[in-house]
């Protein structure tokens, strides 16, 4: 008995470093990303007998990853991976070639979604227009890399980005487009109602878009999509389809709290009550377009493709 | 079927309102001789055509294109399609076309007649095949061209005497007595039928009873007396009344199960029309129904056959009623939570199954009951939550704003979802979304994907149901209002049945199939004919 509880102690641990290590080599690799390359090691390394025990420690590594980072990104990943490699027929009769199968499946995910977030850049950049003022919240390396794009397609444009309290994680991408020779501006998550009516579109990244068609995104992104509906300014939201998740809130108490704080505060602190939330839920009715590498849909077509993905 | 001749036409007429009269049920010749002979009788009242009167004793020609033509003149689901139909839808080119018939006496010899129609048709056929896009006629070449050319139910064209009397004209075939409208019907409205509760249906109207299986006429009672009411309840009861039909079928000789057993439920099922107008789990059901007899290869043997629809129809209620109301039980518990306060309207049994599955998981809410006139369907959604133990509060719909602010969510039932994503229910529920949106309370609506449609419908007057005006008057005090609301020329009392509801007062749809936004109905349905 005590064998086991080591061995998944030991397994624990290899996979949270791995994933350490992952999330350190390229900081600019989506959470997600390296909790996918995490989940195919493992099953590289996995010495289970059965197609069904691995599908079992696979999940089980998921999760061991979202008590690490519990964003809503990495638990959505890890599902679709393992639904995406158990997709394909199973029917070899030789277990290792069925792994061998699975893995092929795996890096072909991998690389599907490597190259998520420059088709995402390609469908967006267009939609920003010569001399356009764009509002930006907090820090996305999809939005990031949207805007690269548009740059080196030769546009002249200004970003405005929130300073996204608590982390201040707006001052890290108004430092990255800098490096990008693009006019920025911080501002303060409050004055956001005041520089909407300068700005002509909003677009921000989503750390979840769920089945509803709304998103689940760092915490200020509501009242942003709240306040550009007000205006009747474009609110366009960039994400990457392993982004899908199959969560449905209809009000932001609904969203499951395992999503709304970080791992180590949900481990720590006993009474969430007084914890700040990180994120909120966007309602579909706010929000314009998507665009992801699926191509760019309405809030209501998220659902069709979710049903795609999922079923 | 061809040897219909004039001379012999007059006896078999008697014979056939003798047959008529004594309830039996007309076999097929009958029939068809019947429908002849009405025609017959049309023709001759239509003077400027006497050579119609010629064409009625043609026989079949084989190489007419019949099948796509139309009848123009008679209803389209009636009679077999395996029965060699004496079209006369050659009736139909020569109606629309202008161009003066010859003057055919009847005195032209039977030959000389045939020949002369043969050559008729054949150039009409030609002129048509030329013509056929710039025809000016909107009649016969629409349906030529697209089969599929979709025509509105006749329920919900009762002001157009055409349809009336088409419909009329298949009901007397069918043998179906016609039920009539009653009071006096708002004009928005007057394009629906309105039928009085008051006399038991068997004592207004009176049904064959060799024509209608007997569970089918108590089915219909209970129907039109509001015993059965309630989606899902009507269509069990639907099924349950189809499987004792189809236990006590025997198959007549010379006849195929497969296509006999669906033409007998084809007056069963007008007959239900009658007394009410089919729901659409209905409609869905006996789709089902339909295409599971059909589907019976030939060799089986009528037992095995038997035994097979039963098992389908037991299998097809189980996966669709019990076991969706299981599935949508887990996805709805996991939206309620401790403390909610939930608000649901009428009687669903959808969601008094959830509120019970949830109390009986120790979640920990209350409820309100929302109420309205005339049917006060709330009473019993109210008796069955206490009778758990849920507490409960009650108030009528006047009160909704009052008690919004305390709600934590609406739970709503629904008759049908149509494929715009409408949720067509109880008439009110439309009010209770557009009250709770405003006071941003999410709207759950849950319903079990048989009840999909693919109609489209974004308003509540193009199809709907008009029950009893006489339910709205009330007796208060000895003293009974509007009582003479008959004689009043300028009143119209309006009973209406459902109302639509558009997706965005709708936050979230818990089907068997999990939980999608109001938008997604369609994929649903394409998923589901995927399936198919």
């Amino acid at each position: 008995m005590t064998e086991i509880v080591r061995n998944t102690s030991r397994k624990k641990d290899f996979l949270v470093e791995y994933f350490r290590t992952q999330m350190r080599t390229d900081p600019d690799m989506a959470s997600a990303v390296a909790a996918i390359r995490t989940l195919l090691e493992f099953l590289r390394r996995d010495k289970g007998e059965t197609i069904l025990g691995l599908r079992e420690s696979l999940k089980w590594a998921t999760d061991c990853l979202t008590e690490v980072d519990s964003s809503v990104a990495v638990s959505s990943g890890g599902e679709l991976f393992l639904r995406f490699i158990s997709l394909t027929s199973l029917e070899h009769q030789d277990l290792s070639r069925c792994k061998k199968v699975m893995e092929e499946r795996g890096e072909l995910f991998l690389e599907k979604i490597s190259l998520s977030r420059t088709k995402v850049a390609k469908l967006c950049h267009t939609f920003i227009k010569d001399g356009a003022k764009i509002l930006t919240h907090s820090s996305s390396r999809v939005v990031l890399r949207v805007l690269e794009k548009a740059a080196a397609e030769k546009k002249r444009f200004t970003v405005y980005v929130t300073e996204s309290q608590p982390d201040t994680a707006g001052k890290q991408m108004a430092d990255a487009l800098r490096r990008l020779n693009v006019p920025v501006t911080v501002v303060l998550d409050a004055a956001v109602g005041y520089v909407l009516e300068k700005v002509d579109l909003v677009i921000v990244g989503a750390e979840g878009v769920v089945e509803s068609g709304g998103i689940i995104n760092k915490i200020g992104t509501y009242q942003m999509a709240v306040c550009s509906k007000a205006h009747n300014k474009p609110f366009y939201v960039v994400a990457e389809s392993f982004k899908f998740v199959r969560l449905y809130p209809l009000n932001q108490q609904d969203v499951p709290d395992r999503f709304k704080y970080k791992a180590d505060t949900l481990r720590t602190v006993s009474d969430l009550s007084d914890e700040h939330p990180m994120i909120d839920y966007t309602p579909p009715s706010l929000i314009t377009l998507l665009f992801t590498d699926l191509g760019v849909l309405t809030p209501s077509a998220v659902s069709d493709e979710l049903i795609k993905l999922y079923l | 079927m061809a040897d219909c001749g004039a001379a012999d036409g007059p006896v078999k007429k008697d014979d056939i309102v003798r047959a008529k009269n004594e309830g039996k049920e007309l076999t097929k010749e009958e029939k068809q001789r019947l429908r002849k002979e009405k025609k017959h009788q049309k023709k001759q009242k239509d003077e400027k055509r006497p050579s119609e009167r010629a064409k009625e004793k043609k026989p079949v020609a084989p190489s007419q294109p019949v099948a796509t033509q139309p009848p123009t003149q008679k209803a389209p689901t009636v009679l077999p399609a395996s029965a060699p139909i004496p079209v006369p839808a050659s009736g139909a080119p020569s109606h629309s076309s202008p161009a003066p018939s010859p003057a055919d006496k009847p005195a032209k010899s039977r030959a000389e007649q045939k020949a002369e129609r043969r050559a008729r048709q054949d150039a009409d056929r030609a002129s048509k095949q030329q013509s056929c896009f710039s025809s000016s006629k909107t009649k016969a070449p629409p349906s030529e061209l697209n089969p599929v050319v979709k025509r509105l139910p006749e329920h919900v064209q009762v002001d157009d005497p055409a349809v009336v009397k088409r419909l009329a004209k298949k009901l007397e075939r069918q043998q179906i007595p016609l039920r009539s409208d009653y009071g006096y019907k708002v004009s928005l409205f007057s394009h629906l039928h309105q039928y009085s509760r008051k006399a038991p249906l068997t004592q207004q109207l009176s049904i064959p009873s060799t024509v209608i299986h007997p569970s089918i006429v108590r089915l219909g009672l209970q129907y039109s007396q509001g015993i059965v009411v309630g989606s899902n309840a009507r269509s069990v009861a639907l099924l349950h009344a189809f499987k004792q039909v189809i236990r006590d079928y025997t198959t007549p000789p010379n006849e195929e199960l497969a296509r006999d057993l669906v033409n007998k439920l084809k007056p069963y099922i007008s007959f239900l029309n009658q007394c009410r107008p089919l729901s659409a789990s209905m409609g869905n059901a006996i789709k089902y129904i339909k295409k599971e007899i059909s589907n019976i290869p030939s060799q089986f043997k009528e037992e095995e056959a038997k035994t097979k629809l039963q098992k389908c129809i037991d299998c097809y209620i189980n996966e669709n009623v019990v076991l969706a109301a299981k599935a949508i039980s887990k996805y709805a518990i996991k939206k309620i939570s401790d403390g909610d306060v939930i608000l649901v309207y009428g009687c669903s049994s959808l969601v008094n199954h959830i509120l019970c599955e949830a109390y009986d998981k120790s979640r920990k809410f209350r409820v309100i009951v929302v109420d309205s006139r005339p049917r006060l369907e709330g009473r019993e959604a109210l008796r069955r939550l206490v009778q758990r133990g849920i507490s409960c509060t009650y108030v009528l719909i006047s009160a909704l704003s009052y008690i919004l602010p305390e709600v934590s969510k609406v739970f709503l039932g629904a008759h049908a979802l149509l494929a715009n994503g409408y949720v067509m229910s109880r008439v009110g529920t439309s009010q209770i979304a557009l009250v709770a949106r405003t006071f941003n309370v999410p709207v759950l609506v849950c319903c079990e994907t048989y009840k999909f449609c693919e109609r489209v419908q974004t308003d509540s007057f193009v199809s709907n149901e008009l029950d009893d005006p006489d339910d709205l008057m009330v007796t208060r005090k000895g003293k009974t209002q509007l009582e003479n609301w008959h004689d009043v020329s300028s009143l119209g009392l309006l009973n209406l049945v459902y109302d639509v509801t558009p997706p965005d007062f709708v936050d979230l749809v818990i089907t068997d199939l999990g939980m999608i936004p109001c938008t997604s109905v369609p994929v649903v349905l394409r998923v589901k004919n995927l399936e198919q």
